[in-house]
């Protein structure tokens, strides 16, 4: 086992103060940005207990909490650690805990920050050194819905179709956008509670297929039965912070709802 | 040690495709990636996948779009190759469950794109590359591949006869990026290169930060040749502040582009009279910086590109991800106002020589996607057409690794008869390694004694005791200052527009990172998740893929494709039909070149002048 979980609780009870001010772009332009960033290395002794380290990086307009981070470490100390890689919001790398909400930090705008931001890696996750946590438990819940198109038949011809209402690729598109970042399942009380519950992202998966027309009633049946285990849909109590925080603006919880209705129905249809 | 048939290096489109493949030859493939696959690049490709799948369509149009587009630098069976199997590719994605974009009928949709003569850009939104990512990766998970992610990359083991053509390629050396191990794996039937493009070596790119040419830089070392790799696209619509793309399928609905002056400059100061804004990406990011140069710029620095009278409803059904684009990365909505654009280096036509097979003149040693050079692309690619050569091309290197039968390739590699050689380079400095590299690239072994142990222990060895180096060096240089001094020289002199002037100080800085290199250290003395450590590598890579990029500019004094020279501003078939080789010869970098494949498999592609 490696790593701490990075202390929670104190952070959220911490963003509330009233103390940190909105800065607009205008007068930040030309001055410094205070960031707080968490600090934690198993191996390197003045890393053990985890910290907080402040950079002062110079603003400029349009700049995001990566770019600060980026800065930081470039400029300052080369060994601050973070996942990072598109920019542009589609890796899913850089999901952060900053100023107590789950944000992918490349599309976090630091002027629409309180100062000082403070960044942490994402709660409820093993830290593996400052703000990398270790993401296999996401990953192993995402594998558990089978996240894999399955076909009853292929149409004949190698260069046949299958045929996809424009209805139904419009249903199943918000849920198509995810970017495995792991920020629903950080915000999500029950994941917390519940280390087996498939939590939103891997729900979302399994809607994305169970949604899709193209696999039969079968397979979609296959499906609701796996996400109708104990640790499955009923578990989400609606609580709506994986909506919240999703930085794809997918509609999280209404998929799992759905998903329980549609097992309801298939239910029903037995009995 | 690892043990596997096939490892492919690269978990983006190209890898899993490959590994797909191999496994479906029967091979134990294994992937071994710097990044968990569904953090690759390929995720953030926009447009489509161009393939003939509709009646009145033909995969010779396509190939012929593609020559052309390609300023007759594509090699013909590459191209044909390309335009022959991405319609059955792109069904297979299909049929994988990708969520393309459709029509009424409930067909996939093709839209048209810039270079083509028949909308044949198959799309899913303006994110086909993140669903073709995510669907080729479910298709491994099914498969139950095994994934080495988070493992960098650090050399290849190769034998290291005198002759590349000679050497053979039996594994690579990574290290587990959370432990810091250094591991050796060993690969029975061969390596796959497939690790992407080498964007980083430019200062404004639309590239992600992974994006460092290490599998360019690993083959050049091992002895492969990097072909074509003067030749750089830049895109015409990056964000100015970020370099974030947006997609060419902004034009392709119809998006406009206006100069400061609210000028409609494609056509009206006669750039591409017939295409307008859809003419290939090399005219339209030389018309922009023109506009720019000439002070027609907004602000002096980029040009607008609108889309508002497409309206609401058209641009949230097929373009909605730019407008989160322009909101998250420019403050701009682009329902309400023009975006700002100017072209940012986006993707390298160049690569490691390898035939339509994938193989490279080493023995055991294929790449495929755009570290790769088939040659499909040649001076210029087409929007739409990097997608299809990710699955096409990774396909075949994947088969073939695995001992699949794909005939004998018609395209020869390596240093050989065929070739020229390049003797009066009018250098700068003198390039190459300048001591850093002493210990460096193939294993010492060689030979006929070198068995595939012997040389993949030599090269794990080789690298941990450069870890050692760089981790127990208490100060010099970090690798950061190196890089962005690398990338703006890049920027600065080896962009759009480029003179013999400017190659030679971008040659003259790339020689200073080099010596400044041999001082690097890394100050993080942690063995986990050590991205100093990698970085530092990374850089090393970057300042090798950079060199070969400044040299190829500097000798070919033509202006073909994405390549325009300041000295000859005209395309010369009568000089340059040929591909620019660089290879590591010695420790120093050696050009000669291989003369284009114009012959098809049933016509000749003339030279036509390239008009849009």
């Amino acid at each position: 086992m490696r790593g701490a979980q990075s202390p929670v609780d104190e952070k959220e009870t911490e963003s509330g103060e009233t103390d940190q001010t909105t800065v607009d772009d205008t007068k930040l332009d030309g001055e410094t940005v205070l960031i707080k960033v968490f600090r934690y290395d198993p191996e390197v002794e003045a890393k053990q207990e985890p910290r907080f380290d402040d950079f002062h990086v110079p603003f400029e307009k349009g700049m995001t909490a990566l770019d600060a981070v980026i800065y930081a470490r470039d400029e300052y100390d080369s060994s601050l650690t973070f996942r990072h890689s598109c920019r542009q919001a589609v890796c899913g790398s850089d999901a952060f805990f900053i100023n107590g909400k789950q944000r992918l930090a490349c599309k976090t705008q630091i002027s629409d920050l309180d100062h000082p931001v403070r960044i942490e890696p994402l709660p409820h996750q093993e830290v593996v050194k400052d703000l990398v946590v270790d993401m296999d438990h996401f990953y192993d819940q995402m594998h558990a819905v089978e996240p894999y198109f399955q076909d009853e038949d292929l149409p004949e011809g190698e260069l046949e179709e299958q045929r996809q209402s424009r209805e139904n690729r419009e249903k199943v598109k918000m849920s198509t956008r995810c970017i495995w970042c792991g920020a629903c399942m950080s915000s999500c009380n029950i994941a917390a509670g519940d280390n087996e519950y498939l939590g939103p992202a891997a729900i979302n998966k399994a809607y994305r297929f169970a949604m899709d027309e193209r696999e039969g009633e079968e397979i979609k049946e296959h499906r609701l039965r796996i996400l109708e285990q104990e640790h499955g849909v009923w578990r989400c109590q609606t609580q709506f912070s994986c909506t919240d925080v999703c930085p794809k603006d997918i509609p999280l919880t209404e998929h799992i709802q759905e998903l329980k209705r549609e097992a309801v129905k298939k239910n029903l249809k037995f009995w | 040690m690892y043990e596997h048939d096939v490892i492919v290096v690269g978990g983006g489109g190209a890898g899993l495709r490959a590994a797909i493949a191999a496994q479906e030859a029967g091979a134990d493939v294994a992937i071994v990636s710097k990044l968990h696959p569904v953090r690759s690049h390929t995720g953030a490709a926009e447009g489509g996948i161009n393939a003939a799948l509709q009646e009145g369509d033909d995969w010779e149009l396509h190939a012929y779009d593609t020559m052309k587009g390609s300023d007759y630098l594509g090699d013909a069976p590459a191209v044909e190759t390309l335009a022959q199997d991405a319609p059955e590719e792109t069904i297979n994605l299909e049929h994988w469950g990708m969520p393309f974009s459709r029509e009424e009928d409930g067909r996939v949709s093709q839209r048209p794109f810039g270079g083509l003569s028949y909308p044949r850009t198959t799309y899913a939104g303006a994110e086909t590359g993140h669903h073709l990512l995510h669907v080729m990766y479910e298709q491994v998970v099914k498969r139950g591949i095994q994934i080495y992610d988070e493992w960098y990359v650090m050399n290849l083991a190769t034998t290291d006869e005198p002759d590349p053509n000679d050497r053979e390629c039996y594994g690579v050396v990574a290290y587990d990026v959370q432990s810091g191990a250094v591991e050796g794996f060993k690969a029975t039937q061969g390596v796959v290169l497939a690790t992407g493009g080498p964007g980083q070596a430019f200062d404004h790119t639309t590239n992600a930060v992974s994006c460092t040419g290490d599998g360019h830089a690993m083959a050049y070392r091992a002895g492969a040749p990097l072909e074509d790799m003067e030749f750089i696209q830049f895109h015409p619509t990056s964000l100015p502040s970020t370099g974030v793309l947006i997609s060419e399928g902004v034009r392709g609905e119809g998006g406009i582009l206006y100069n400061a002056d609210g000028e409609r400059f494609m056509f009206e100061h006669g750039y591409a009279n017939n295409s307008g804004e859809l003419a290939s990406r090399d005219v339209v990011s030389r018309a922009e910086l023109t506009e720019i140069n000439e002070g027609r710029g907004v602000n002096d620095e980029y040009v607008h590109l609108d889309m508002r009278h497409l309206g609401e409803e058209r641009i949230i059904d097929r373009l909605e991800n730019i407008l989160h684009l322009a909101e998250d990365f420019e403050g701009v909505d682009g329902l309400v106002e023009p975006m700002p654009v100017k072209p940012g280096q986006h993707y390298a036509m160049g690569g490691i020589e390898v035939d339509e097979n994938g193989q490279s003149c080493i023995d055991g040693l294929y790449a495929a996607g755009e570290c790769a050079c088939v040659s499909v692309h040649g001076a210029n690619r087409l929007g739409g057409n990097a997608l299809p050569e990710l699955i096409v091309f990774g396909r075949r290197a994947g088969y073939h690794a695995a001992g699949g039968d794909l005939g004998t390739a018609e395209i020869e590699t390596g240093y050989g008869e065929d070739v020229e050689d390049e003797d009066s380079v009018d250098l700068p400095v003198a390039p190459g390694e300048a001591g850093i590299a002493t210990d460096d690239g193939v294993a010492a072994d060689g030979g006929v004694t070198a068995d595939a142990e012997g040389v993949l222990e030599r090269a794990v060895e080789t690298e941990q005791s450069r870890v050692e180096r760089l981790m127990n060096k208490d100060d010099g240089v970090q690798h950061a200052e190196i890089r962005q001094k690398l990338q703006n020289a890049m920027t600065d002199y080896v962009n759009v527009f480029r003179t013999e002037e400017g190659i030679k100080k971008a040659l003259r800085i790339i020689r200073e990172c080099r010596e400044e290199y041999q001082d690097v250290y890394v100050d993080d003395p942690s063995r986990t998740f050590n991205t100093d450590l990698q970085m530092t590598y990374e850089t090393r890579n970057l300042i090798d893929v950079a060199e070969t990029i400044a040299l190829g500019a500097l000798v070919r004094n033509e202006f073909r494709g994405a390549h325009w020279r300041q000295e000859n501003q005209i395309r010369d078939d009568e000089n340059w039909l040929k591909h620019t080789m660089v290879s590591w010869d010695d420790g120093e970098p050696s050009v000669f070149y291989r003369p284009v494949i114009l012959e098809g498999d049933e016509k000749t592609y003339e030279p036509k002048e390239r008009s849009y």
